[in-house]
């Protein structure tokens, strides 16, 4: 546990000290929301039944733009390898790092949404909703996106690859969490489909380490 | 190959690396105490057989043992009992000489990183460099702090890819007489390298005894 913390702070440093990786995901997430009223027209009401999907994209698009570099830094410069030599098992150093990861770019998107579904005139009563579906929905973007990630290192314009092995990926969680959103916005229990995200998270926790640190092990050797 | 129990030993290894088998037939003992000088001409094995000791690479042939442990039925069984340095330096540009060994310190699980940190780079003769951060060190000065890492925190054995490469005259007097003293205390080392290094009763192995017959790869002609 304590080697598990050492990771997490390391990497947090890390982020904090280079600053850009954090703010670029936001950023884009903010400007990739703020397109669509261009692109569909300033139509308040259509802009209010398509926000909720808006928003769930453009989480989907920023998380997978920042996670690209998960593994990168530290399979470049060696530190990978010395990582898997460790006390500290490949998968909890993977987990380490997909949590660093989000709490830096994954949480400012949460603090970002709201802003952005006043901005696309959704009504109040689905903010409950969208924060809590992003809060459970974010970290498991993270956690198969790490897989996509481990994939694909080492591989040429492995980023265009890893969106195509990820974003199919990543249809169910932006079906559940667009959905709940939806359905506290017609008076709905989001319940449902918060609980099922749930189960995704739960399911990805133990498993997407598993699978992202088998790939890392295979790109090692 | 007598089984001692606190030896490290490989066992009819064979390596393969694409297509291409790198060597057969190898077979090495390190004891307590012990060192084990590679040599051969580039692309003769050295740094794969190292990878290999390291467990960063699987034999395709043969097996090791690790204090009586075969490596084959518990491939774990060398965690944490090995430092490996590599060609990579594994230098994080942003943070501080310090900062970059504190980690490998704490990860090793050293209960004081923080002094040990700073004694390694004392130890090799680079304590002005402290509080600097990665990017501003040469690849000498990288290169020490790399080496630092496995003063940092104490393993058994000690897997040296090329550490003279970047390293001045004093550095690598620095280094022989710290492989030495690890010597003294029971540690092992094996090392590989193209320039003069005084291992006083190192056993060598010429990795170019042990690539296999140039027929058996005809087909890359």
């Amino acid at each position: 546990m304590n080697r598990f913390m050492v990771m997490v702070g390391r990497d947090l440093r890390l982020a904090l000290r280079q600053g850009s990786d954090a703010a670029v995901a936001v950023m884009f997430f903010v400007l990739c929301v703020v397109l669509f009223p261009f692109g569909v027209g300033p139509e308040p009401n259509i802009l209010a039944r398509i926000a909720a999907g808006v928003i769930w994209v453009g989480a989907l698009l920023a998380s997978l733009l920042s996670l690209e570099r998960l593994f990168l830094a530290d399979y470049e410069d060696g530190s990978l390898e010395l990582l898997s030599l460790t006390r500290l098992p490949l998968e909890a150093a993977v987990l380490a790092k997909t949590l660093a990861h989000w709490l830096v770019t994954g949480a400012p998107l949460i603090a970002a949404a709201p802003l952005l579904a006043v901005l696309l005139n959704m009504d109040s009563a689905g903010f409950g909703a969208l924060i809590l579906a992003l809060a459970i929905g974010t970290p498991l973007l993270s956690l198969i996106g790490a897989i996509g990630a481990a994939l694909t290192l080492g591989a040429r314009r492995g980023g265009v690859l890893m969106s195509l092995l990820i974003l199919p990926l990543y249809v169910p969680a932006l079906i559940f969490g667009a959905g709940a959103v939806d359905a506290a916005l017609h008076g709905l229990s989001p319940r449902p489909h918060l609980l099922l995200l749930a189960g995704m998270l739960a399911a990805a926790l133990p498993l997407a380490p598993l699978a992202s640190a088998a790939a890392l092990k295979q790109s090692m050797s | 190959m007598d089984a001692d129990a606190d030896a490290f030993t490989g066992t009819d290894l064979a390596c393969l690396r694409g297509s291409r088998m790198v060597f057969v037939g190898l077979d090495f003992a390190l004891r307590p105490g012990g060192a084990l000088l590679l040599l051969g001409p580039n692309g003769s094995g050295k740094s794969s057989l190292l990878r290999l000791m390291a467990g960063l690479l699987r034999p395709f042939r043969g097996d090791m043992t690790w204090r009586g442990v075969s490596l084959k039925a518990e491939p774990d069984a060398l965690r944490g009992h090995v430092h490996y340095v590599g060609h990579a330096d594994a230098v994080k540009p942003v943070l501080t000489a310090t900062e970059n060994l504190r980690f490998w310190a704490a990860m090793d699980g050293n209960a004081d990183p923080e002094a040990a940190a700073r004694q390694a780079l004392a130890d090799l003769g680079v304590p002005h460099i402290a509080d600097t951060p990665g990017r501003f060190l040469s690849a000498g000065q990288k290169r020490r702090l790399n080496l630092a890492r496995v003063l940092a925190a104490p393993a058994p054995l000690w897997l040296l890819d090329e550490p003279t490469v970047a390293l001045d005259k004093a550095g690598v007097k620095l280094l022989e007489g710290v492989i030495d003293a690890h010597r003294k205390a029971g540690g092992m080392v094996a090392l590989s390298t193209h320039a003069d290094i005084a291992l006083p009763g190192a056993t060598e192995l010429h990795l170019d005894d042990f690539t296999p017959a140039a027929d058996e790869d005809e087909d890359d002609a």
